[in-house]
């Protein structure tokens, strides 16, 4: 008995001991000014974890061979690739974040989320440190997601946005040989798509950043950022609220499920049982794998539509950041620098049709012989830009919950006064 | 948490009998059974007692996912939340979301447990009796409680889909038009509790089959002897008979179904809007979205407890009139 209770506290004073070891270590690391370059990078060793978002069959094998080609550069570095579905991964990495276990080292995260993590103190600030590499090189726009407080907190990896993708077919059959480029013109080629092409029109994907090029194309907005200002409520929304009612109620887009509606949206595009969707660049992978567009030339991509202030596209994207609890830190620096080289950006741009965050690789060959980067270059130039705050992210429930009662009949004026007061809830300090 | 008050009624009155001697004397006679209780008391204390508490304290606090203490590598951020009282419970018994929200759960779960019994004794009375492949049938029947909740969900929730959805395929095939199951609040409703019903019957149904077969048959043989009839035998010896077993499915079925996390999670997201939302996935919603609510949460959810323990007690006591003891 007295020998196993002395093992018993020789195991758990070794546990201590390794416990206490494991934190100094921890905090010696990142504690190490990383401007101090180490002499040989490719020497730094260190198993990390990264939690990618993309789609797993179309676009996870690109970026595990990036990965592959990382760790032949850096001979001691192992990369575990994690595939987190991209609706879930800012709920498990807060969830992996606060308790302070299971956090990967590197998050593939939302341009909405990087603000809010970093003001949670989940990252890691990379100003200075060898993750962050000719900043000057960056499009503006992915570039200013990372930044919060004045500090850095990520590296932007692919930025986004909306457009419209047609079934050129379809159209033709229809009579017309060209994309829409109003809101009066999206309406009547729908409706003569689903008079003589015997396919829907419009499918329309029920979520908030799906509602933004509506309410971008009538001069609305969300938020007056220099104001502190809730501008939700506003006679530009109504009005774009009210157009995209129209479309439903003419038929002009098939009434859209409201769970789902993303992945039933595709399908009729793929399918040939719709002709026009909105998505952005990364649904062209999965777009291809579609019987319709087997000869990818049937797929046209053009700008949003306008509604009468502009053709408004919202700007998305993701970023990579470190997680500051990380253990191999330095790892994570070099992955981060790797990954948004630009030669590894034009990498997954030119197979994936992906955009890049970097204008350099924009000038890659490989990517100016992808067509669909071509075509979403322009549109990405006109998108409008959104207000990195923290609170960001949280807009998008209530504008879900708004577009779901308008896809049920609700009245827009009525919608947009709950959503307003919804923001204001999450808005706390503003007016 | 509902035997705790009978077991410390119990001890009131040894204690309040006899002076503490026999007490001890029980102590060192029982040394043993007390060593075998103790680990299951330190488990339940730390896995139930202890976030139970930990809770509870947290719902009088504002404390978020941003002002609670933390240190994550060179970040360090203090605790900032303050103890505020009962305002939590104010803000929600306050707002009509939670009375609204209380309706809604309180309807799904009444119609869900009504429909989970009836269905379950006609299929257990169905099952009672002599036929072939009995055992075939009360398999396949068991077959949806086997299935993990979350499994059944997004098979359901691809069965009601508007589009590709095999129910509205069907519909169609009949022509009929199709129907946005999970796209209006009544059809929303009703397709979570059909879900719910589905997966639930099994229960009842093994439960008040096991019941069923404890009665004894020569109760039925006196009754026809005497000519009561079909309607009567059930009436006036099934139903009574299966008292003891109904009381407690009810009442396990009840809490179940008043806590009913998956179902409507994985169904519906609460949609559409929050019409389908009921008490239990309000509060995980405070909890794990944005930035997380936790004082919130907490307060969400010790009102749920509250409420079961208020219905459990009365329910107990309600039985206990009827010359029930369970």
């Amino acid at each position: 008995m007295r020998q196993a209770l002395s093992a018993v506290t020789m195991v758990a004073a070794l546990a201590l001991a390794v416990s206490a070891c494991g934190g100094g270590g921890g905090t010696t690391s990142s504690a190490a000014p990383s401007s101090a370059a180490p002499a040989d990078p490719t020497q730094i060793s260190g198993e990390i974890t990264w939690w990618d978002t993309v789609r797993p069959d179309s676009e996870g094998p690109t970026f595990q061979k990036l990965i592959k080609e990382f760790e032949a550069k850096y001979p001691k570095i192992k990369v575990k690739y994690v595939n987190v579905p991209s609706d879930q991964a800012q709920n498990q990495f807060q969830t992996a974040a606060q308790a302070g276990t299971g956090a990967p080292d590197v998050i593939r995260s939302e341009v909405a989320w990087t603000s809010q993590f970093a003001e949670l103190g989940y990252l890691q600030p990379l100003d200075g440190t060898r993750a962050v590499d000719n900043e000057a090189d960056y499009l503006p726009g992915p570039l200013s997601s990372t930044k919060y407080n004045g500090k850095t907190w990520a590296v932007p990896q692919v930025t986004d946005t909306l457009a419209l993708l047609y079934n050129k077919r379809l159209l033709k059959e229809a009579g017309h040989d060209e994309a829409p480029k109003t809101m009066a013109e999206l309406k009547q080629t729908a409706l003569d798509v689903k008079a003589k092409a015997g396919a829907n029109g419009l499918a329309l994907n029920v979520d908030g950043y799906f509602l933004l090029p509506f309410i971008y194309g009538e001069g609305g907005d969300l938020l007056d950022v220099q104001n502190k200002k809730v501008v939700v409520n506003s006679p530009q929304n109504v009005k774009a609220m009210t157009e995209l009612q129209d479309l439903i109620t003419s038929g002009a887009a098939a009434k859209p499920a409201l769970q789902d509606s993303y992945a039933n949206a595709m399908t009729a595009l793929k399918d040939g049982k719709t002709a026009m969707i909105y998505n952005g660049p990364w649904s062209l992978s999965e777009v291809y794998q579609g019987k319709e567009f087997k000869d990818k030339e049937n797929l046209g991509i053009a700008p949003v539509p306008a509604g009468s202030a502009k053709a408004g596209a919202p700007t998305g994207g993701w970023n990579l950041a470190v997680y500051a609890g990380s253990k191999n830190i330095e790892a994570s620096y070099e992955f981060l620098r790797f990954m948004s080289s630009s030669t590894s950006l034009a990498t997954v741009s030119s197979e994936l049709g992906l955009l890049p965050t970097r204008s350099s690789s924009f000038d890659d060959p490989r990517v100016k012989a992808n067509r669909d980067v071509a075509v979403f270059k322009p549109i990405l130039d006109t998108a409008v830009p959104r207000p990195w705050i923290p609170e960001g992210g949280q807009l998008f429930q209530p504008l879900l919950e708004a577009f779901q009662g308008l896809v049920g009949g609700a009245k827009p004026e009525e919608t947009l006064s709950k959503t307003e007061q919804q923001f204001q809830q999450v808005m706390k300090a503003w007016s | 948490m509902r035997s705790t008050p009978s077991a410390g009624a119990h001890h009131g009155r040894r204690r309040g009998g006899r002076a503490p001697g026999p007490l001890r004397r029980a102590l060192g006679r029982h040394w043993y059974a007390w060593a075998m209780v103790a680990p299951v008391l330190v488990v339940i204390g730390v896995l139930i007692g202890w976030p139970l508490l930990r809770g509870v304290y947290l719902s009088l606090t504002d404390a978020t996912e941003a002002n609670v203490g933390r240190t994550i590598g060179v970040n360090v951020i203090p605790a900032s939340y303050e103890f505020v009282g009962l305002d939590n419970y104010l803000d929600i018994l306050t707002s009509s979301l939670f009375w609204d929200k209380l309706t809604w759960t309180v309807i799904w779960t009444v119609s869900c447990v009504g429909l989970h019994y009836g269905l379950g004794l006609g299929l257990a009375m169905l099952l009672h009796r002599r036929m072939r492949f009995r055992s075939v049938y009360r398999m396949l029947l068991i077959l949806p409680w086997a299935i993990p909740g979350f499994v059944a969900a997004f098979i359901w929730r691809y069965l009601f889909n508007s589009d590709f959805g095999v129910i509205n395929a069907m519909l169609k095939a009949a022509g009929l038009g199709a129907v946005g199951w999970l796209d209006d609040p009544t059809t929303a409703k009703l397709a979570v509790i059909a879900v719910n019903v589905w997966v639930g019957v099994p229960f009842m149904m093994v439960a008040l089959l096991g019941g069923l077969q404890a009665i004894p048959a020569d109760l039925y043989e006196a009754a026809a002897v005497d000519g009561a009839t079909p309607w009567q035998r059930f009436r006036h010896i099934t139903l009574p008979m299966l008292r003891p077993v109904s009381a407690t499915v009810v009442l396990l079925g009840t809490i179940w179904t008043f806590n009913m996390f998956p179902v409507i999670f994985l169904i519906t997201r609460g949609g559409p809007g929050s019409d389908t939302e009921i008490l239990v996935t309000y509060a995980f919603r405070e909890a794990f979205t944005g930035v997380r609510n936790y004082s919130g949460s907490a307060a969400w959810g010790v009102i749920i407890l509250a409420l079961l323990i208020v219905l459990a007690s009365v329910y107990r006591r309600a039985l206990r009139k009827q010359g029930e003891v369970w």
